[in-house]
């Protein structure tokens, strides 16, 4: 389920945000009459509904292990969280068929009537990531239900499931990774194509409108994550002291970056004195929860990893904001991109990074969390399935979820050769308008 | 009629709509499959194609409302059903995956042996769907389900004459349903010698369906006596209404008559669901789980009905919208050319 999650949550973001570029790029090419503009919008538009309908597979397949894989926890719990995928439900299908419509749109509605066909898709995305990190956040932070002394769940209090104590922190901080993903991502794909020669307005405009967008959202990423993390701290202290190796509780708490866990602290890595308490508290004064406050069997695995994940994730974070800072400088001084090819470089490689943060900060929420699977309240492993064979299940997903990236992949390119070599515009697309000519007519020999 | 009825009732009209245009869906990835790699094979898998080009992946919504719904209102029984019967489901999923995959990826397809090998994945796997899921409800109808985590039997439950019956059957009436839909769309088309291909393919599934519908009233007076007596008893009328519906459609596809074959065959397939629906009230789990034991919290089976009557309000209007739309486009079109296609450019 992890494997499938970790697949899933790229194209998730991609579906949430690549429509907000889209929209973009429309009402620029609207507001300047700017045609380069309005043909990327139109190609990524098409780009978007493969990638949500692959999602929407990706999708199906989650609501199946919820039962295959984790049915004690979906039987304990189904009434609580449930009620938040219902919701995502009615997104999603807006999300779908507004993606439908605008992409049926080109050439057949008039510019602005056409922008607004995409702004559902836009607002349904972000309703839909709500939802569904939601539910996350309650097991993070789970609230609003009482239980029997069985163990069974006793009253429910909605409101306080989808508005649940994690939510403030944690929405926002996976709305706007699927925003710096996406925006990073088809930034880096462009800035491949002129990496290799080819330089025009419509790669410029590729890479310059989603950068921006990137380059906006990681500083603010920066500072919420900043507060998720003070909020973990309090909310989750074993979780935060996992992140930062952080075995028992005292003042004065040194922040390494990277370095090993061991039994007796840090070794290797960079330490700072004082810092870890400075960030909790703003004093080197404060005191930090460790490890020692749980038993043993309370505390996540992996420590090592968990806390590099952290460690890579902020790092991430930190170099796109230079990347950032590298553009505005140079846009400042001539209006231009960067002349070095070293900043194409960057670029090319910031799509895989973003992902690669990505990765890192689902690592820390879900790692961080166990041996729970909903926080102080239930463990994972009884929430696990009692069937045997569950690895066979395991499996035939990674197997699926390969095959499926390996391709999603090609189609793309495909794609993208397509459009390169003819010029042409009908690249057919699961979600394109019914073609008006059945195409038992087409390519026969 | 309580909240948790209430609830069920949303179940099964999500079970429903899976059924017809699910179930239609993948009845034209079986006709794919088994049309032949002839010319004329090569043109009925294209009207296929053509047919359930812009649907495809919003009828497993469907799929996904039922799932949700059911894991948050009667999550105890989403707990036995999808962990005593994990293999079927699995196999069930897997069919979804490369059901999807195949059919996004063939229109993208550069080589023609991707081509056809998507081809090929896309029907198979429009097979195991309907015929693994079947096999999941034959195991509920028949008792086969204990409540708890992983309580029945994995293998037996799900193995055994009642499930596969009802397999077969449902990948027959998707057969059936789909030909009958692709009758029409023949037409549609303007292409009259596919239109008589699936008139005969239309005759043969609904006979085969009459057919192995009988002959699984027999299995179940054997093996799942509740739901027999259900049929047979309280949900008789609606079992003659799909009956009537079903013969009604083949005679009119006999005899030449396109108009209203396409209602009835929806008609026969909605009465038969809901006739089972009665013939198990008030059991989720015959025998062993009712609804009202498997309700979840009175809270939130209040909030599904709310979400539901949203959902209703908001995602009706916009795909009336969008059907609008494409129906507009498809009559400012130029007339269809003839499909010897010599005019037509490359796709």
């Amino acid at each position: 389920m992890a494997f499938t999650l970790g697949f899933h949550i790229v194209l998730a973001s991609m579906g949430v945000a690549f429509p907000a570029m889209m929209l973009i790029a429309n009402y620029r090419g609207l507001r300047r009459n700017d045609a380069d503009a309005l043909r990327l919008a139109e190609r990524w538009s098409k780009v978007a509904a493969v990638l949500i309908a692959v999602g929407a597979v990706t999708g199906t397949v989650l609501s199946f292990e919820f039962g295959l894989l984790w049915p004690a926890f979906t039987g304990r719990f189904g009434d609580v969280f449930g009620i938040l995928f219902a919701i995502e439900g009615i997104f999603f299908f807006t999300e779908a068929i507004f993606i439908a419509i605008y992409i049926y749109g080109w050439k057949r509605m008039s510019g602005w009537a056409h922008f607004w066909t995409g702004v559902p898709v836009v607002v349904s995305g972000i309703g839909g990531a709500y939802s569904v990190v939601a539910v996350n956040a309650w097991m993070n932070q789970p609230g609003g239900f009482d239980l029997a002394k069985d163990g069974t769940v006793k009253s429910v209090d909605l409101v306080k499931v989808i508005f649940n104590h994690a939510v403030p922190y944690e929405v926002p901080h996976m709305i706007l990774a699927a925003y710096i993903v996406a925006a990073f991502l088809i930034a880096s794909v462009y800035a491949f194509g002129m990496l290799r020669g080819r330089r025009d307005r419509h790669h410029r405009l590729g890479l310059l409108i989603p950068l921006t967008v990137g380059l906006i959202a990681a500083p603010i990423q920066f500072a919420v994550g900043d507060t998720a993390a003070r909020s973990i701290a309090s909310d989750q202290p074993v979780k935060f002291a996992a992140m930062e190796c952080n075995k028992t509780t005292h003042r004065h708490v040194t922040e390494y970056i990277f370095g090993i866990c061991t039994a007796d602290g840090v070794k290797g890595g960079i330490g700072i004195p004082g810092f870890d308490s400075f960030l909790v508290g703003f004093n080197t004064d404060t005191k930090v929860k460790g490890y020692d406050i749980v038993p043993p069997n309370d505390r996540p695995p992996f420590n090592t990893m968990l806390h590099w994940a952290f460690d890579i994730m902020v790092g991430i974070c930190s170099a796109m904001i230079a990347l950032g800072a590298w553009l505005a400088w140079a846009w400042w001084r001539r209006r231009d991109i960067p002349k070095t090819r070293w900043f194409l470089r960057a670029v090319a490689i910031s799509g895989i990074a973003a992902v690669v943060a990505l990765e890192c900060g689902w690592i820390v929420t879900e790692v961080g969390r166990q041996p729970w699977i909903v926080y102080n309240v239930m463990r994972t492993k009884d929430g696990v399935t009692g069937a045997s064979g569950v690895w066979v299940t395991f499996g035939a997903s990674l197997v699926i979820y390969t095959v499926l990236g390996v391709a999603t992949v090609l189609i793309l390119r495909t794609m993208s050769r397509r459009w390169r070599s003819a010029g042409a515009e009908e690249v057919s697309v699961p979600y394109g308008p019914s073609d008006p000519v059945p195409p038992a007519s087409e390519g026969s020999s | 009629m309580s909240t948790a009825d209430a609830v069920a009732g949303v179940l099964w009209i999500g079970a429903t709509f899976y059924a017809v245009f699910g179930g239609a869906d993948f009845g034209g990835g079986f006709w794919g499959l088994f049309a032949g790699s002839g010319e004329r094979g090569r043109r009925a898998r294209a009207l296929v194609d053509w047919a359930i080009g812009p649907v495809w992946e919003a009828n497993h919504v469907w799929l996904i409302l039922v799932l949700v719904v059911l894991w948050t209102g009667f999550s105890v029984a989403f707990e036995s059903v999808m962990s005593t019967l994990f293999i079927p489901l699995s196999i069930a999923a897997l069919g979804i995956v490369l059901r999807g995959s195949g059919f996004a990826f063939h229109k993208q397809a550069a080589h023609s042996s991707y081509r056809l090998f998507a081809e090929r994945l896309f029907g198979v796997s429009s097979l195991l769907t309907p015929f693994f899921m079947g096999t999941v409800v034959g195991a509920i109808a028949s008792g086969r389900v204990p409540v708890g985590n992983a309580a029945g039997d994995p293998v037996t439950s799900w193995l055994n004459g009642v499930s596969i019956l009802t397999g077969v059957l449902f990948v027959a009436t998707s057969a059936y349903v789909a030909a009958v839909f692709l009758v029409s769309d023949s037409r549609r088309a303007g292409e009259p010698d596919l239109e008589e291909y699936f008139v005969k393919r239309a005759l043969g599934a609904g006979v085969a369906t009459g057919g192995l519908a009988v002959a699984g009233l027999v299995v179940y007076r054997a093996d799942a006596r509740y739901i027999y007596d259900g049929l047979t008893g309280d949900a008789l009328p609606l079992v003659i209404v799909s009956a009537l519906c079903g013969a009604g459609v083949l005679f009119l596809l006999w005899r030449g008559h396109r108009r209203g074959t396409r209602p009835l065959a929806i008609g026969a397939v909605v009465a038969v669901i809901w006739g089972w629906g009665v013939a198990q009230h008030p059991y989720l789990l015959p025998k062993s789980l009712t609804i009202s034991e498997g309700a979840g919290n009175n809270t939130t089976m209040e909030a599904i009905l709310i979400v539901f009557v949203a959902a209703v309000l908001i995602v009706i209007p916009s795909l009336v919208f969008l059907y609008t739309l494409s129906q507009r486009s498809i009559v400012e079109a130029e007339p269809p050319p003839p499909s010897a296609g010599a005019s037509s450019p490359n796709p």
